[in-house]
């Protein structure tokens, strides 16, 4: 087992999963069913491929690991998915901000990870990049529609915007884990994704009318485990029912 | 000499003579209003009834069962978008309807006004509330109405892989601890009863049903769809190795059915009245993501309006 890979197979997996959770919440209670059911299937593919990349995750760790030993009997500061993706959904505007700026760096950087010399990684990214094509494609048309619709609809996914724009930093952060794995060829690297996404983001942004935010402070950590305090009733809401039950199959 | 026939004789005619009546036929005013009533309703149940198994999606206890509980809610969620677009066929407007559920002037199943405060909900709404709709659904594939009976058949393979999945659930929870089994056991115990009610009051208390078999909107009774499902169920109770909570329910070979107790109607009617446990906060969850989606659906149509403009433009 290489640490390090386990370690990026890990925050690969975990932003899927996080996401795929937070995406879930909305089922229910979208803002007209067609969308509903748009987002849901978004949360689906999060969810698919974060079991993808968990049970990699497993076989990774040893013989008595599964995805799901990986994903509910892990604790906080052993997550490391992006901070952003852990943020409440707030509203559906805040909802579609956050997927425009993630899903714009996700687009490029599967299209990268197709190039990884882990097979595995490869394999997942195969897999993941039409639905990822199609989630950057979706969530761009939302913010262009919002933020070209009404005086209400610009102002508030401005705001969404603006709000998330500090927790977009961390995407773009390299430690010695990318380092390594990006001599060795297994990892993406993120040098030239920032490049890609600020201009594809600009591009966007202007369609929609809407202004791009100058860099400030970034937020950073969830990548080293160091997150905000949501993650922890996340965890806390997702594990609970394995964790009262840890012999139980279900 | 052969007596002019009227059209609601003809009408009756055709249906009888298992012909589909289509959206552009001449029908009764009444049997348009029945089945705009009916089709809408179901639509609503699904809705709504995406409340009380979405609450799970995110405690799923596994990945596997996490993408399944979601995936099946979604459904629910397609369901209602075909029920919704058969009633537009009926000339009815999604809109109109969608309010009335909103101002609590139109119904929807009331088994979703039970809370599911256990895993084991999850397993036992697949199994007995997809099941009881199923025997309806089932029925409703052969309707009078083509598209509503169209969606059925659609909807019916669905929900027939819900059923199972919801089965297989409470089978893993009966085969697992201790704690699972009670689990198991107590969301039977909570769900049996609410789950015989879905099919409706008994035959002498269900005044528009008559009139619903005669055009073939129906084609069972409450009762007999009732009995078809008790038929079924109990069996498969005994398979989990679980209880059903009624002390007189019997195999009668007699009849060739089984008996059962007295459904406690009052709770029935106490439910539907607004008296459940979850009624308030079903239709309080519809109308806040409708209120707050609001600003979303107007700025979605501005845009598109917009962009009719400038096609328009630039095509002249």
């Amino acid at each position: 087992m290489q640490k390090e890979l386990l370690h990026y197979t890990l925050r690969l997996g975990d932003n899927a999963l996080i996401l795929g959770h937070r995406l879930a919440e909305w089922c229910g209670h979208g803002p007209v069913l067609e969308q509903d059911i748009a987002l849901s299937n978004i949360a689906l593919d999060h969810l698919g491929q974060a079991r993808m990349l968990l049970q990699y995750a497993a076989r990774q760790k040893g013989e008595s690991y599964t995805e799901d030993k990986v994903a509910f009997f892990r604790d906080i500061t052993e997550y490391y998915n992006l901070l952003i993706l852990e943020l409440p959904n707030g509203d559906w505007g805040d909802t579609l901000a956050r997927q425009f700026l993630f899903d714009t760096y996700n687009y490029f950087f599967y299209t990268e990870l197709l190039n990884s010399k882990d097979d595995h990684l490869k394999a997942v990214a195969q897999k993941a990049i039409k639905e990822i094509t199609y989630h950057a494609q979706w969530s761009a048309e939302w913010i262009i529609r919002l933020g070209d619709g009404t005086e209400e609809s610009h102002q508030r996914v401005q705001k969404s915007i603006d709000d998330l724009w500090m927790w977009t930093g961390e995407m773009f952060t390299m430690d010695e884990i990318d380092q390594k794995l990006i001599e060795e060829g297994v990892a993406v690297d993120l040098a030239p994704i920032k490049e890609q996404w600020h201009q594809k983001v600009a591009e966007i942004l202007d369609v929609a009318t809407l202004k791009k935010p100058q860099d400030d402070w970034m937020q950073s950590g969830g990548k080293q485990g160091e997150h905000s305090e949501y993650l922890g009733y996340i965890l806390a809401e997702m594990q609970h029912l394995p964790r009262m039950h840890p012999e139980a199959e279900w | 000499m052969t007596k002019e026939l009227s059209l609601e004789e003809r009408f009756q005619q055709y249906v009888d003579a298992e012909n589909k009546v289509e959206p552009k036929d001449w029908m009764p005013e009444k049997y348009r209003k029945t089945l705009i009533r009916q089709i809408s309703q179901h639509a609503h149940s699904e809705v709504v009834g995406m409340l009380p198994e979405a609450n799970w999606i995110t405690r799923a206890p596994s990945l596997r069962r996490k993408v399944a509980l979601l995936a099946k809610v979604q459904d629910e969620a397609g369901h209602g978008l075909y029920l919704y677009s058969a009633a537009e066929t009926l000339g009815a407007d999604r809109q109109a309807l969608v309010k009335d559920l909103l101002d609590g002037k139109a119904k929807y199943s009331s088994i979703f006004n039970y809370p599911t405060p256990t895993w084991a909900d999850i397993g036992a709404i697949g199994w007995l509330v997809d099941g009881a709709a199923i025997a309806n659904q089932v029925m409703l594939c052969r309707t009078s109405y083509g598209p509503y009976a169209r969606a059925m058949v659609r909807i019916c393979k669905e929900e027939s892989f819900h059923q199972r999945q919801g089965y297989e659930i409470l089978l893993t929870l009966v085969r697992g601890t201790e704690a699972q089994k009670k689990m198991a056991q107590d969301s039977l115990n909570r769900w049996w009863w609410p789950s015989l009610m879905m099919f409706g009051p008994t035959d002498d208390h269900s005044p528009n049903s008559a009139q619903s078999m005669k055009w073939k909107i129906k084609r069972k009774s409450n009762d007999e769809l009732r009995e078809e499902f008790i038929d079924k169920t109990v069996p498969q109770a005994e398979f989990l190795g679980l209880t059903i909570p009624d002390p007189k329910l019997k195999w009668n070979e007699e009849r060739g059915h089984y008996d059962h107790s007295e459904i406690d109607w009052e709770e029935f009617y106490d439910v539907i009245s607004g008296k459940g446990k979850c009624n308030k906060q079903r239709m309080d969850a519809r109308n806040k993501a409708h209120a707050e989606g609001k600003w979303v659906r107007e700025a979605a149509n501005v845009y598109a309006r917009k962009q009719a403009e400038h096609s328009k433009q630039s095509a002249a």
